[in-house]
């Protein structure tokens, strides 16, 4: 590729990012044309796509090189020493071009090939329909309709072709509303719940003002006052910056996390969500949810809603169809809020970002409503920036046609399902919480720093053993233990019958029958064959010496005369 | 005790010695009554028998899983022996040590240490008379004594009150004497200050004080802030404050949060437990930890570093004894400290949440580490409820001596006696316990540590599907536990089968 000068260097240090004594790995760092990768002493591999990276930083050159901080959009942050200052400026500007491309063809996604022929990348689209799902909503029924109107996207260019609107609105109220709301983007159907009294719904607008209650009778208005995509922005920025602090105290985290208002926005969301699940549940009222363009704040509150409402939402499958239906098709702009292409910083912001922290919370109240598990939320997350797959290239249906996204790349969705073990939740299933409306509490102290997602790659901070995993693992073991059962009943039966058919003929041969030594060891082998191995479940993370909080601990001890010890992250130092 | 007694592990196979001018002998290790030996188990190979009498001294190192044992004995000769297994090489190691510490009654009758129990564990190099003499130069006269022996290479944590320097600098030999016999040849040792400096010294005004670095050459001082008395009942009194207001904005709570330090608390704590643990087994170094009496902030240090290092104290029995131990008899005052708690106007100046950070830092350490525990976050509620309100007599008087005037032995029950019934202890069992060998040490970073819920918001929320998700995450464990038996029963019937079956078609 024309942009890398330099793809191989030696001797880099990897920094780790809380050591305040500079704790580091020593490896290799390669450039290849869709990631960044760093091969440390111990054959451990760091993977960075080029797409990942948000920002490079070149740092003042110090004694042992020249310093490259690199912050990725999965939080992941990297802080290499590169011994010389012309690879470290080689790779700097490499960087740069790699991971803003200018147009979308430049994306992973164009030459991602995972080997599939073109009926089987086919079929990987098709396997979220829309028209399904509204079909399992329940329309088009008496009220509702589907609606042409968009169908060359000359009403509305971010709506989907596919609308569904009331009955009686005909093409010309139609275009009137178009035209009253902001882009065009005019009240349609969301979400339709089936309850057994009435049937409600929810749907969606654009708005650029507010209605004037006068001209809107037996409607009520709630604005909730979530902040916009700057704020939002901001927010992040703040909370990461604060995250990132060296030796951070308790008091700096709390102040941090309360300055960068980032736990307050994920409640207002949350909030509205509850607001709009409530008023469709316990009200039967119908509800039209609107922003500004009704891109961001709009999908947030009408998938979560959704997600409160319908347990289906809550499934693997369920949850691929509303990511695809609100935020895909309705037009939430992936490419600009994720920054996928060098454009405008300021339209980047982490809405989507929060409706997965949202989902996060729900599942942290109610740990047996979902089918999938956190690994889930954070794999697509990993993905809405990864540009690997074609999903969340483009920021409306129209644009994504005009790429022709559906011949030249992916579907992330089968690729999610294949691995679908990796997302299950083993918890998932108890009737209250599977089938219910979720009514979530949302008093502040239930809100907590998701340290998995903003922490993800910095696995000092983490607990060192995983209930999740143990669980998630025997849960497995169990439905193979249950086969084996099985099998090994089956087996016996036939054996007590062969035996049965043989033993008059065999009787007498066999009066006497020693116990073989070899019967012994046949046992005793079987014993130790036995499938459950806990220990591998159940082993500490960084009880190796390479990975162990306290290894730098035991250098610095040696040092002559100390005089203060201090911990920092739980790993102590020694200054002088 | 009989030395025999003390062997744990009799016999140790595949052990290679080395000696000097053979060459290296692999064979079984035997410890007797009064010999070690070896024997290669084949003829014309020499054997070892060494007398227990002619150990002079004994070093430990462990490469990975093989351990090695450095006998030096005192007619000048040195043999080495490489043991596989660590947990064989410790065993072997620790019946043939000579102990340095003794068991004294020096305050059988309560009256060198009234915060002592009558009987302590101190070097055996002191004599009592000495340790009288140590007693009035320490805080209530709580003299150095043995809180815990680091098995794994003979190190040990002390703890005490702060010695009675006063301004004008005053020593006293035998304390000194005292804290050096408990420190190898050539080894440095640490003192655990929970003080900052600056508190230390002003501590001298009233008499109190710390170890000159002149008079404690080998000692290295290391000061911590842990915080004491009224600030931590302040900092309780707004943690459960805010915790029970239901209807405060996010920016409200995040910053009650933050003003009421209880993790600024809990941080320092832990982290000063771990500093005490790393001392020991990542260092090599014997400790002494103390603040200013030694019954409050001294504890939390010592009962954590134990919890890190020692795989016992993380069972249930094991965490009984350290409670017992560390807590109980070492004269934390329970009586006064949990007289009242979050609600009380009040304020008494000797009550204080310091047991409660102690289970709070348990809790930590718990949720970093869910199967390295045999009992689960309801045991260490159910103490936190016993410290302050209970009808067992178990957590009654401030020391050993006001529960012996008390007659608590005979006129109460024991909180023990109750939790250790077979039904009791269910509800506390962790079911995801394996017990770990290994020193675990957690993280005190801000991001790491989290509110103890099921203390501060249990009256505030509902935990419904919290206690169902658990229930089911029990009924997997225990349907695993079946599923793995069943498949074991029938393996060995099938293999019973096929072995009928080989016999019957082999003659």
């Amino acid at each position: 590729m024309e942009h890398i000068r330099t793809t191989k260097v030696e001797q880099v240090k990897l920094l780790d990012r809380f050591s305040t004594s500079n704790k580091s790995l020593t490896g290799t760092l390669y450039l290849t044309a869709t990631h960044l990768l760093f091969i440390d002493a111990h054959q451990k591999e760091t993977w960075i796509l080029h797409h990942h990276i948000a920002s490079v930083e070149k740092l003042a050159l110090t004694t042992s090189g020249c310093p490259l901080v690199i912050q990725c959009k999965n939080f992941r942050t990297v802080h290499f020493i590169v011994p010389r200052e012309r690879d470290c400026h080689d790779i700097y500007n490499s960087l740069l071009q790699l991971s803003k491309q200018a147009k979308y063809e430049d994306l992973y996604a164009f030459s991602y090939n995972p080997k599939q022929n073109d009926a089987e990348r086919l079929r990987g689209w098709e396997l979220i329909d829309l028209a399904e799902e509204y079909k399992r909503m329940g329309v088009p029924n008496s009220n509702w309709q589907l609606s042409d109107a968009n169908r060359d996207y000359k009403i509305c260019e971010t709506y989907p072709r596919e609308l569904y609107v009331p009955r009686i609105a005909s093409k010309p109220i139609i275009v009137g509303s178009s035209k009253f709301r902001s882009k065009g983007r005019f009240p349609v159907l969301s979400y339709y719940h089936q309850s057994k009294e009435l049937n409600a719904m929810a749907n969606r607008a654009a708005g650029k003002g507010y209605e004037n209650e006068d001209n809107y009778s037996n409607i009520r208005f709630q604005f909730v006052g979530i902040e916009n995509i700057h704020v939002m922005r901001s927010s992040l920025q703040k909370l990461l910056e604060v995250n990132g602090t060296k030796g951070l105290s308790v008091n700096d985290f709390y102040s941090g996390l309360e300055s960068s208002g980032w736990l307050r926005h994920i409640k207002a969301v949350m909030d509205a969500a509850i607001f709009l699940a409530k008023a469709i549940e316990a009200e039967s009222a119908s509800v039209l949810v609107h922003c500004s363009d009704g891109w961001d704040r709009t999908s947030q509150v009408c998938s979560l809603g959704s997600l409160l409402l319908d347990p289906y939402y809550r499934t693997i499958r369920g949850f691929m169809v509303l990511i695809e239906k609100d935020w895909i098709s309705f037009g939430h702009k992936f490419s600009e809020r994720c920054g996928h292409l060098d454009g405008d910083p300021k339209e980047v912001s982490p809405v989507f970002t929060q409706f997965l922290e949202c989902v996060w919370h729900l599942t942290e109240q109610f740990p047996q409503a979902f089918e999938f598990n956190e690994a889930f939320l954070l794999q697509i997350h990993e993905h809405i920036h990864s540009c690997q797959f074609g999903n969340f290239i483009g920021n409306c249906q129209k644009e994504r046609e005009e790429l022709k996204l559906k011949e030249k790349t992916y579907s992330l969705w089968p690729f999610l399902l294949d691995d679908q073990k990796k997302y299950l939740n083993p918890l998932y299933g108890s009737q209250s919480q599977k089938s219910a409306v979720l009514e979530p509490n949302t008093v502040s102290f239930n809100f907590k720093f998701w340290r998995n997602m903003y922490h993800q790659f910095d696995r000092t901070l983490h607990p060192r053993q995983s209930v999740f995993n143990i669980i998630m693992n025997m849960n497995e073991q169990n439905k193979q233990l249950e086969k084996d059962i099985k099998d090994l009943e089956s087996q016996i039966k036939q054996r007590k019958n062969k035996q049965t058919d043989g033993i008059l003929s065999k009787e007498l041969l066999n009066s006497v029958r020693p116990e073989s030594p070899a019967l012994k060891a046949t046992l005793s082998l079987k014993e130790q064959a036995l499938l459950p191995v806990n220990d591998v479940l159940r082993t500490i993370e960084g009880s190796s010496p390479a990975d162990n909080r306290y290894s730098e601990y035991a250098d610095e001890f040696s040092k002559a005369e100390p005089a203060v010890v201090s911990l920092e992250y739980g790993v102590a130092r020694m200054t002088c | 005790m009989e030395f025999a007694e003390l062997i744990k592990t009799p016999r140790v196979d595949n052990v290679v010695l080395h000696r000097p001018f053979y060459p290296p002998v692999e064979g079984t290790l035997c410890l007797t009554g009064h010999h070690l030996i070896l024997s290669s188990r084949q003829d014309n190979t020499e054997e070892l028998w060494l007398l227990h009498s002619n150990i002079d001294a004994i070093d430990k190192r462990f490469v990975g899983p093989l351990g090695t044992i450095i006998i030096k004995c005192k007619d000048f000769r040195i043999i080495q022996l490489d043991i596989p297994g660590m947990e064989e090489c410790l065993n072997i190691a620790s019946s043939i040590e000579i102990s340095e510490w003794r068991l004294s009654y020096v305050n059988k009758e309560f009256a060198v240490c009234p915060s002592y129990p009558p009987a302590v564990i101190v070097p055996k190099a002191v004599d009592d008379e000495a340790l009288r003499k140590v007693a009035t130069f320490r805080h209530g006269g709580r003299f150095p004594v043995l809180s815990y022996y680091h098995k794994k290479n003979g190190m040990v944590i002390m703890r005490s009150g702060q010695p009675l320097t006063g301004t004008n600098g005053r020593r006293c030999k035998e304390d000194e004497k005292l804290i050096n016999a408990t420190l190898r040849a050539g080894k440095r040792g640490y003192i655990i200050d929970t003080r900052p400096l600056n508190v230390a010294q002003q501590a001298r005004a009233k008499g109190g004080g710390f170890e000159q670095e002149a008079h404690y050459p080998q000692w290295r001082r290391i000061h911590k802030s842990i915080e004491r008395y009224h600030i931590l009942q302040e900092s309780l009194i707004k943690l459960v404050e805010s915790c029970n207001d239901q209807t405060q904005n996010m920016d409200r709570w995040l910053s009650k949060l933050e003003a009421s330090n209880w993790l600024t608390h809990i941080k320092e704590i832990l982290t000063t437990a771990c500093l005490a643990a790393q001392c020991l087994d990542r260092e090599g170094a014997s400790i002494l930890v103390h603040g200013t009496e030694g019954t409050d902030s001294t504890l939390q240090v010592t009962s954590l570093a134990q919890i890190i290092l020692e795989p016992r104290s993380r069972t249930i029995r094991g965490f009984e004894a350290l409670i017992e131990r560390e807590w109980l008899q070492a004269g934390h005052p329970f009586q006064q400290r949990c007289a009242q708690s979050a609600y009380c106007n009040s304020k008494q100046k000797w009550e204080a949440p310091v047991f409660l950070l102690f289970l709070d830092c348990v809790w930590q350490i718990l949720r970093q580490f869910p199967c390295s525990f045999e009992f689960n976050e309801n045991f260490l509620i159910m103490l936190f409820e016993h410290a302050y309100a209970s009808q067992f007599g178990t957590f009654l008087g401030n020391n050993e001596s006001e529960r012996c005037k008390l007659k608590l032995q005979q006129k109460t029950m024991s909180l023990w006696s109750w939790v250790n019934r077979p039904s009791e202890l269910s509800k506390f069992t962790n079911p995801l316990f394996e017990a770990n060998n290994l020193v675990i040490w957690p993280s005190v970073a801000p991001q790491s540590l989290q509110l103890w819920e099921g203390i501060f918001l249990r009256w505030n929320r509902s935990s419904k599907y919290l206690d169902e998700a658990y229930e089911e995450m029990v009924n997997i464990i225990e349907y695993n536990k079946e599923l793995q038996a069943k498949v074991n029963l029938l393996r060995r019937q099938l293999a019973e089968l096929e072995t009928e079956d080989g016999v019957q078609e082999s003659p």
